[in-house]
């Protein structure tokens, strides 16, 4: 993985002060079926190539931030607050 | 033995002598040695005993890839096994020993491997041990154990300190021969910030071996001082990481015989460099002929950098094997200082020589001799009297950090050698690393290189030095020579010649990197540095293709090992991790207070008084104290966090599977907070302090990891919602004080009505104290009495916990501990991570009635209901008594019907939490039970399998002490 990670707060920073929680997916409605909710929970991809992922700056400014990158090459593409967005 | 040291020359201060041992015999050498240097200038070539066969070894090289000079230094705590001695430098009073020999070096009887060695050839592990298939885990593996490896680690404490650092940089030259001081001179006179580190106790690389280039070398050093560049002599690259990040290792204090405390002794560097520029120079090959690791043979660079650099000679009589320009330079320079040169023998075009060595064209057939070399055989001519061999089979660059980021070595017809991409993102190669020869022409091509990676970032610098032609011609790489089935070693270190790697290729392993495993060529210290590019020249002739075709194997980091010190760096011992003490830490110590590790903290466990002889006595006394009085105890460790917002009800109201939107201002609520899997994560109480503000409780465990979730939930997943979240666990101390006299106690210190009409069950507001402070008070229990939690800021909290022990000090209370806690817990029924332990969901609690049916979104609702969760012969929450009252129940004992023999199929779960309840005098228990909730009264046995016990028990209640709650509500 990258060395250092574009904290949009905080700069480049080590990636030690990061902690990596898994995929970006957005959770079902409230009314969704109860298959859509296993498959959230429960159900990943594993892709070589492009990947969302929410990473947490834990040592840091503590905010979660969506890190996309390639899971091949390890380039980092963005790094963005994670309420960003969102409403 | 005889010294080889010259009477002049060299870069040694002569002026001062360095004691040092070797196999415990006195030995001295001077500043500017290594302990390869010492030990050939005191005429000392037999340095080791070869990993498989025994053999007398000694150096080949002078510098990182030397295979077979590797030793044992230091003593005690810093013994260091595997050293090599060309990287070591001298100091005094240093010990060195040799590895792999008994008993003695002289005399190994691990030598006659070499006669067996007809059946020690490739593969011979994998081929010998197959059958029986038991036999290897009883017999051949602790066989091979016992005899593999080299030398011995300490299992001493290491005393000296080590640490890591960051450097952000420019430009990183890696290398600090020629080409690598032209790019740090011209990237300093640009104003770029550069770091130059190489691996050497000298910056100067081959430089250091050209006396005539020495003045020169000393005004490059000068100038890059003055212009501020940070130069790390004694520091190794050893790795390049995603980000342009490159790892190294600074020796600090490893050539000083008293390393000083004040300072690390190894320093882990990790760089970011904007850009980098790798000069990391070439390795000169080794020949593969019979003998050609009898001690005394070894490289014409190494020769010339002993010469030149400690004036040490390597024989009295040198037969030189060159099959380019090298060896005739080394042959002129060798007889320029009067140095007798038996034989210059060059195996391909050279340039005239004048010399008066005689010149044989030929190839070497066999050096003769055992421990030291006594001549050499000229295939198909002379026999040539020697003691000493230098050899040049050509130069191969050193490429390997310009691969760890998966780039591949790339054949180049026109250099002979490998070489690596000379442009990657963040990196150049420049200068003999980039394949080419001659300190000129490096110069000129670190300048250039370092000026054009500087215009990658935008900056423009003029190069230092400009275009010079190169003085050699590159060579192929040779092979295997002369045709005696006698052993031609390809790679010293773990004894794999040239047959076995033919072998290799004829059974099939012919690939690079299956003949690396098959016959372990390229592994160990040196990973191939030396022999890998001939093993590439022999497999290729044994596949009937082109070294290009067979190719190298991977390169990755480390370049050079690395020592685990430099990698934990200060995370040791009790420096691993840190220590976090409560703010009630000195008034329990001050109290006696036996402290226990949870996490990371320590917890006072118990308080042991004068008299008491176990922790049990101790823990039986605090019970009974707060059940028949008052007792006070740290609860500080709690989790605590504040939530503010004007959406934090409705924050919390998602997050608890129970209601919070309605929890009034003033009054605290024990939770439940689950996963978005239906199970439980965690629980505690929080309490509404005023309307838009609210205190968070949690377990001491997952303190953080529920600061976590809150933040996620709050910025990730609702960030539309108006709430703030701040830790507050170390702001507050906070403590318990519960038994039937809590509220007299605490009265006498609260300014507040604590009467139970105006401070009822689950109260919760700010109230003053008395002498003026302001307190969080909560009637909460967990211990099921009469109970408050009080929270002050933390500085006051030992005043405050000092003025409640007076207060209460004529009703008895005592300071009670962890320990004390957990039985008052599990007398009462209260779960702990003991019991939520990811596996259960709350009705597994009998808390199914708190899960709210009416909010239409909380974290977990929505897996809750799955089949399976709701089966209500899922396990659930029992008290367990044994029917023997004086028999104890131990935690972790499965549950069985009566009857019914102890296996897997018949377990009907397990007991999470055991205590002593000195208030009913018997041991009693919580587990999980199939089915529990319905079996109360059930006689079953609990099996303690490691004890092998069978105890008749009943499952109960979970709740021992008061089922009405009257304490409570007292």
């Amino acid at each position: 993985m990258a060395s250092l990670i574009p904290c949009p707060h905080c700069g480049p920073r080590p990636k030690e002060e990061f902690t990596v929680r898994g995929a970006v997916l957005p959770r079902p409605a409230a009314d969704a079926p109860v298959e859509e909710w296993q498959a959230h929970v429960y159900l990943r991809e594993n892709p070589r190539g492009d990947y969302a992922e929410h990473w947490h700056h834990s040592g840091g400014c503590r905010r979660w931030l969506v890190v996309k990158r390639n899971t091949a090459t390890h380039a980092v593409h963005s790094v963005t607050d994670a309420a960003e967005g969102r409403p | 033995m005889t010294s080889h040291r010259l009477p002049t020359g060299g870069r040694l201060d002569r002026s001062r002598r360095v004691e040092f041992s070797f196999d415990g015999k006195a030995l001295h050498g001077h500043p500017g040695d290594t302990l390869a240097s010492a030990l050939l200038a005191n005429g000392q070539r037999l340095m080791a005993r070869s990993f498989k066969y025994h053999r007398p070894r000694g150096v080949i090289t002078a510098g990182s890839a030397e295979p077979n000079a590797l030793m044992t230094i230091g003593r005690e705590g810093r013994t260091e096994p595997n050293t090599r001695a060309t990287m070591a430098e001298l100091y005094q009073w240093l010990e060195a020993n040799s590895q792999n020999r008994w008993p003695s070096l002289d005399q190994d009887i691990g030598a006659l491997n070499g006669l067996l060695s007809r059946f020690l050839g490739a593969g011979f592990y994998y081929k010998t041990f197959m059958w029986p298939a038991s036999f290897w885990e009883k017999v051949y593996e602790p066989i091979i154990r016992r005899a593999a490896g080299l030398g011995r680690a300490t299992t001493l404490q290491d005393p000296d300190r080590y640490e890591k650092t960051w450097a952000h940089c420019d430009l990183l030259v890696i290398g600090g021969g020629a080409a690598g001081l032209a790019a740090a001179l011209t990237a300093a006179r640009a104003g770029a910030s550069v770091v130059l580190a190489d691996e050497g106790m000298e910056l100067g690389g081959g430089m250091l071996s050209d006396p005539a280039s020495w003045p020169q070398l000393a005004e490059i050093l000068a100038e890059l001082a003055t212009l501020g560049v940070r130069l790390l002599p004694r520091t190794t690259v050893f790795g390049w990481y995603d980000g342009n990040v490159f790892g190294a290792v600074e020796r600090v204090q490893k050539h000083l015989a008293v390393p000083s405390p004040d300072a690390p002794i190894e320093r882990l560097w990790r760089i970011a460099a904007r850009q980098a520029v790798l000069a990391s120079g070439a390795e000169e090959r080794p020949m593969v002929f019979a003998g050609n690791d009898i001690p005394g043979i070894m490289t014409a660079s190494a020769t010339a950098s002993y010469l030149h650099r400690q004036a040490v000679a390597p024989g009295k009589r040198t037969a030189i094997l060159t099959q380019g320009p090298a060896g005739f330079t080394l042959a002129a320079q060798m007889e320029a200082l009067g140095l007798e040169v038996a034989a210059l023998v060059s195996l391909g075009n050279g340039p005239a020589w004048q010399g008066k060595a005689p010149l044989i064209r030929g190839i070497p057939g066999k050096a003769i001799g055992g421990k030291s070399l006594k001549s050499l055989q000229i295939e198909g001519g002379p026999r040539i009297e020697a003691d000493a061999i230098a050899m040049s089979g050509g130069f191969s660059p050193v490429i390997h950090l310009a691969c760890h980021r998966g780039a591949r070595p790339v054949w180049s017809d026109a250099r002979h050698a490998f070489l690596a991409p000379s442009e990657q993102d963040g990196l150049l190669i420049a200068g003999a690393a980039a394949g080419l020869s001659g300190h000129a022409a490096c110069l000129g091509d670190g300048a250039a290189r370092a000026a054009a990676a500087l215009a990658r970032i935008g900056l423009r610098a003029e190069p230092a030095f400009g275009p010079a032609p190169e003085d050699a011609v590159a060579q192929a790489p040779l092979g295997e020579l002369g045709k005696t089935k006698a052993k031609k070693f390809v790679d010293y270190q773990n004894d794999v010649h040239a047959k076995d790697l033919t072998l290799a290729a004829a059974e099939g392993y012919a690939d690079a990197e299956l003949a690396k495993r098959y016959t372990t060529s390229g592994m160990a210290t040196d990973q191939g540095k030396l022999g890998n590019i001939n093993a590439a020249a022999i497999l290729a002739k044994a596949r009937g293709t082109t070294i290009a075709a067979v190719g190298l194997t991977t390169f990755r980091p480390f370049y050079t090992p690395v020592s685990f010190g430099a990698l934990a760096g200060t995370s040791r011992g009790h420096d691993f991790q840190p220590t976090r003490l409560s703010p009630l830490h000195g008034w329990a110590k001050t109290l006696g207070a036996e402290f226990v590790e949870t996490g990371l903290w320590l917890r006072s466990a118990w308080f042991p008084r004068a008299g008491e002889t176990g922790w049990r006595q101790s823990v039986d006394r605090e019970v009974l104290t707060v059940r028949r009085a008052a007792g006070l105890c740290d609860v500080s460790t709690l989790g605590k966090i504040e939530i503010f917002g004007t959406d934090a009800a409705e924050f919390l109201n998602r997050i608890y599977c129970n209601g919070f939107a309605k929890l009034p201002v003033g009054r605290a609520r024990y939770g439940l907070m689950l996963r978005e899997d239906g199970f439980i994560y965690d629980d505690g109480t929080t309490s509404r302090l005023a309307t838009d503000h609210f205190y968070m409780t949690t377990t001491t465990a997952l303190a953080a990891g529920v600061m976590t979730h809150l933040e996620f939930c709050a910025q990730a997943l609702w960030p539309d919602l108006d709430v703030r979240i701040a830790s507050a666990t170390d702001q507050w101390a906070q403590m318990a004080i519960a038994g039937p006299m809590a509220r007299q106690i605490l009265q006498r210190i609260v300014e507040a009505d604590l009467s139970n009409e105006a401070f009822p069950f689950m109260a919760a507001r700010e109230v003053p104290l008395k002498g003026g402070i302001m307190g969080r008070l909560f009637r909460i229990s967990f211990s099921g009495e009469l109970a408050y939690e009080l929270a002050v800021p933390a500085g006051y909290g030992e005043a405050v916990a000092d003025a409640i022990m007076a207060a209460g000090a004529p009703e008895g209370i005592c300071a009670y501990g962890a320990e004390a806690l957990a039985v008052l817990r599990i007398e009462k029924g209260h779960v702990t991570h003991a019991e939520i332990n990811g596996t259960v969901v709350p009705a597994d609690l009998g808390m199914g009635k708190m899960v709210s049916p009416v909010k239409p979104d909380f974290i977990g609702k929505h897996l809750l209901h799955r089949e399976g969760l709701t089966d209500p012969q899922r396990p659930q929450l029992v008290g367990v008594v044994p029917l023997d009252p004086a028999t104890p129940l131990r935690t972790g004992s499965h549950v069985l019907a009566k009857g019914a023999a102890a296996t897997l199929e018949n377990d009907q779960g397990y007991l999470t939490s055991t205590a002593h309840s000195p208030h009913l005098g018997h041991s009693i228990a919580l587990a999980l039970v199939a089915g529990g909730s319905q079996r109360h009264g059930e006689e079953v046995v609990v099996w303690d399998g490691l004890n092998d016990a069978a105890i008749p028990a009943r499952l109960t209640s979970p709740v021992f002490i008061d089922p009405k709650n009257e304490k409570l509500h007292a």
